[in-house]
């Protein structure tokens, strides 16, 4: 019995032969074959940023930053320090691409000189906050009870003191430099950060797939690092991310009180701060820093925004 | 029968990365007036996205309505703008969902709830909606009434809930109720009661219900007709006795036969049906349950059955139903 | 059937809920599971079901009580030795979306009890183990190295087996296994449970809240209300002849998949009841509690049959 059928799969309008009644086996295997494409929850939120154009657009924005932060200042053939009293207060132009500044220094470089003294502080601050946020939190919300008590109680009392009061107490009492800033900025940037993977573990430590592992015989090491800090790093990261901006802003703010990093070393806020004088007669040297520093806050935090759209773990479909 | 619904020819599609899942494939019945209908069928069935689409509760995007008709008292809902959709919501269709917990709003008063509708609909005052809000508790068997009327939802229990829920459903007496697997997050004790609470309504006020359903038994207790649905596509239809007691696709048969009975004494291994339902994103060219079916034919794989009528109200899409496979199985 | 392979005596879970409010989740259940039986345990959401499988895991510690594996009362055992008495006795989970890691392929999450107790061997070996555990299971091996979100709530669910295998377990506690899976798959994976302890010689404790497949599935049926036993027989004995009015009530509530028998069926209903098993710091007593089980003992009413009777 072999006849041949080229049939149009149109039931009604079909021309149906005995043999297409014939019957036949089922395939147990074939109807178990997954059809779609293997994407790990990594590369699964990756694909999700990707497609978030905005997102993307804060991606490039923050590496162009970071790339002329630290190349701008090679590229021009100009220092940060030097003074040049015969062309103070120059408007941009061909030789001075920024113009310069009351002191004659090329704008151009000590701009991206201060963006790059703004984005160590950021990512350095952010980068502790994590750390010790991770680690406090982590204990609190995976012992729990009597220890997350009273490790909580402390952290409340510290975000309780206005952190501008123990900054500026600290920067007067200390040399301000940049390892002060960021000790000041983390000193208690951390407890945010602390509570919010105490959260997620709290929640996660309940989740089936942990009551799993310990019904299997898993110690807490394999717990917490194996289990719950990876499904709770969606939520760190983007904390991470949108702590960043803040912090330079925080950077920012301090330098314009006088309190950050001082002459020569340039920085975004005290470059703002140092141009307020004669902010009417030179525009651009408040506009540069200004417009950069704003920029850089934007991009960092519609990135964490597209972030946070990307990780979140809805990957039941 | 008059019929109340009736679904011509139904599309819904939902983008999603890499394609679009067909969750709606051309599904079409009706439903009387007075009558109960169960939709049957498991997860990814399309069931749910049905009786959303005729609510047109669906959001879009994701989703979209790609063809077909809803015809609701001789108009197409499908037509209607947002604004006439929410005159016939809970008016003339009522909607009671699967979770009591999260349906009803925690931070309104249960009688708030209730008379909300009857004010917009009905432009009842405050003190008539009350009344008839009161009387509505009452009828869906909640013991002091006016009491519970001022109170929150988290003071009520999971069936009470449910309870409430259809009293909401059911204040403006709408011509047809929608229940999406009403008594799922529900106890078999609460369950019980909440299905004589739904057949004592429909008693009392003629309300056709579409039941949204994948429980076989509840579905033998209510409802009068049967559809049941397999991969976006309606696979068979009958009154109840036929679906339960002469099932012809094997999709059904699979169903009845992997449900363990407790009124049975003997103990026969169940018979599961094979492997998984397809994915939708690609749905099979020929018919959807080829693949784990145990008298697929090599007509099943290349090309989907047309209806068969066995009855006036029998319809299986069944290769099985064609005369030519009758007289090769038994050849 | 040999002796019992686990023995609970007097178990007892409480959770204080502050206030002087305690949730008594489990309260004084005792029962034995033969080797090589199925003991089934009915009851409805809050009945205390779900904690009491945990408690006898030692997922969480008892309020009072012990559970003895072998004659080894468990809660005794040193953190060592319950580690190493963990791979006799396995869980296997309800939610099958919640209970694997969603960064794990399939090898790492079967392949982690292989890792806890240094089974493993080689990474070659780890890889074929597991792909001998798919196999028993039935799923492709060739779907190893892909992600939990990517399988069906079935396929999921017999990962799940497979990683309680992983082990060689002589006793399983299956919470719920069904539940949440689709009528068609639910059989599936019943009969997958009932060939591998057919195979491989498993004790069963078959916690669930739909009563037809419990009855299925095993030898003896035991039916909790408000963290009590109300009702232990043979599954038929129960069925056939229910004693508590807690249980007549339970069974009058099961829909047949049969119009004709439903709509001949009479139906006992039951009162809602309250909070569940919290024992109010006022009166101490469940607010539920419409059988007086607080007074109630498990009385042996014929062999094999035992029913909480309220004591005269």
């Amino acid at each position: 019995m072999s006849v041949k059928n080229e049939l149009i799969p149109q039931a009604s309008a079909a021309n149906l032969t005995p043999e297409d009644f014939r019957q036949i086996g089922v395939d147990e295997k074939q109807s178990e074959v997954i059809q779609r494409e293997s994407l790990s929850a990594w590369r699964d939120s990756w694909e999700r940023l990707r497609s978030n154009k905005l997102a993307m657009a804060g991606l490039i924005v923050m590496a162009l930053v970071v790339i002329m932060a630290f190349i701008g200042p090679m590229i021009s053939k100009f220092d940060y320090q030097t003074n040049d009293l015969m062309n103070t207060n120059k408007p941009p132009n061909s030789v001075h691409w920024f113009g310069t500044d009351d002191l004659g220094r090329d704008m151009f470089v000590r701009t991206w000189m201060g963006a790059r003294i703004s984005l160590v502080v950021g990512l350095a601050a952010a980068l502790i906050d994590v750390m010790i946020g991770v680690i406090y939190g982590g204990i609190m919300g995976y012992f729990g009870g009597r220890v997350d008590e009273i490790m909580n109680k402390f952290a409340e009392i510290l975000y309780s003191i206005p952190y501008l009061l123990v900054t500026i107490l600290l920067l007067v009492v200390f040399e301000p430099s940049l390892g002060t800033i960021i000790l000041a900025l983390t000193i208690t940037g951390w407890i945010n950060m602390s509570w919010i993977v105490r959260g997620e573990i709290m929640q996660l430590k309940n989740r089936e797939y942990v009551l799993a592992s310990r019904s299997m015989g898993a110690g807490s090491g394999r717990l917490l690092f194996r289990h719950l800090l990876p499904n709770a790093m969606g939520p760190i990261i983007v904390t991470l991310t949108l702590s960043v901006p803040n912090a330079i802003f925080s950077e920012a703010f301090l330098s314009y009180l006088g309190l950050g990093v001082q002459e020569p070393v340039a920085s975004l806020g005290s470059m703002i701060s140092s141009s307020l004088s004669g902010w009417m007669l030179y525009p651009w040297r408040m506009l540069f820093p200004a417009l950069l520093i704003s920029l850089t806050m934007l991009a960092f935090n519609i990135f964490g925004d597209g972030l946070r759209d990307a990780l979140d773990p809805k990957l039941k479909k | 029968m008059e019929s109340i619904l009736e679904v011509k020819d139904l599309h819904v599609s939902f983008s999603v990365r890499g394609g679009e899942v067909k969750a709606v494939r051309g599904v079409n019945f009706t439903v009387g007036k007075g009558e109960t209908v169960a939709i049957v069928g498991e997860s990814g069935s399309g069931k749910s996205v049905t009786a959303q689409t005729i609510m047109r509760l669906i959001p879009s995007p994701p989703s979209k309505i790609k063809q077909g008709q809803v015809i609701f008292n001789g108009e197409d809902l499908l037509s209607k703008t947002n604004k006439q959709m929410e005159a016939i919501r809970g008016k003339d269709i009522g909607m009671i969902f699967q979770d009591p917990m999260t349906s009803l709003n925690p931070t309104i008063k249960v009688g708030k709830q209730i008379t909300e509708g009857l004010i917009k609909h009905q432009n009842l005052s405050f003190a008539e909606a009350k009344t008839r809000g009161v009387e509505m508790l009452k009828l869906v068997g909640i013991k002091n009434a006016e009491a519970r009327f001022n109170q929150y939802p988290h003071e009520f229990s999971g069936g009470m809930r449910q309870r409430v829920m259809i009293a909401i459903a059911l204040a403006c007496r709408p011509s047809l109720l929608i229940a999406d697997e009403p008594t799922t997050a529900l106890d078999v004790t609460i369950q019980a009661q909440i299905i004589n609470v739904m057949k004592d309504m429909q008693e009392r006020f003629g309300t056709s219900i579409i039941m949204i359903t994948h429980d076989l038994g509840v579905v033998a207790g209510m409802a009068d007709r049967v559809i049941v649905m397999y991969a976006g596509e309606v696979v068979e239809t009958g009154t109840s006795m036929e679906i339960f007691k002469n099932p012809q696709h094997p999709y059904t048969r699979g169903l009845l036969r992997s449900l363990p009975r407790i009124d049975q004494r003997k103990d026969e291994p169940l018979v599961p049906i094979i492997g998984t339902p397809p994915d939708l994103i690609k749905p099979p060219v020929g018919c959807p349950f080829a693949a784990r079916c145990d008298h697929a034919m090599k007509v099943c794989e290349r090309i989907d059955p047309d209806p068969t009528h066995l009855s006036d109200t029998h319809m299986s899409r069944c290769w099985l139903q064609h005369p030519m496979a009758q007289e090769v199985q038994s050849s | 059937m040999s002796g019992p392979l686990i023995e609970v005596e007097g178990l007892k879970k409480y959770f204080n809920l502050g206030k002087g409010n305690v949730l008594k989740a489990v309260n004084d259940i005792s029962f034995s599971i033969n080797e090589g039986e199925t003991l089934g345990v009915v009851g409805e959401s809050g009945c205390g079901k779900s904690t009491a499988g945990r408690t006898i895991l030692r997922l969480y510690e008892p309020t009072a009580g012990s559970v003895r594996f072998n004659g080894t009362d468990i809660y005794k055992l040193s953190p060592g030795k319950m580690k190493a008495m963990r791979r006799d006795m396995q869980m296997i989970f309800q939610d099958p979306y919640a209970s694997l890691n969603p960064r794990f392929t399939v090898t790492d999450i079967i392949g982690e009890a292989l890792d806890i107790h240094n089974m493993a061997g080689s990474r070659k070996e780890r890889k074929k183990r597991v792909e001998e555990l798919l196999d028993m299971v039935g799923l492709n091996p060739d779907h190893a190295t892909r992600y939990p979100h990517e399988f069906s709530g079935g396929q999921r669910q017999r990962i799940g087996i497979a990683r309680a295998l992983a082990v060689n377990p002589k006793f399983i506690i299956c919470d719920e296994p069904i539940s949440a899976l689709d009528v068609s798959i639910q059989a599936q994976v019943v009969n997958l449970l009932q060939d591998l302890q057919k195979k491989l010689g498993l004790t069963y404790l078959f916690i669930a809240h739909d009563l037809s497949m419990v009855k299925h599935i095993s030898n003896r049926v035991a039916v909790m209300y408000l963290g009590k036993v109300v009702e232990l027989a043979e599954s038929e004995e129960l069925y056939a002849n229910p004693m508590h009015p807690y249980t007549k009530t339970l069974l009058s509530a099961i829909p047949v998949p049969d119009p004709e028998v439903e709509a001949s069926k009479p139906r006992i209903l039951l009162n809602d009841t309250g909070s569940g098993p919290i024992h109010s710091a006022k009166d101490g007593a469940a607010s539920g509690d419409i059988y007086n089980l607080d007074n109630s003992s498990l009385v042996e009413v014929t062999k094999g049959h035992w029913v909480a009777i309220p004591n005269s």
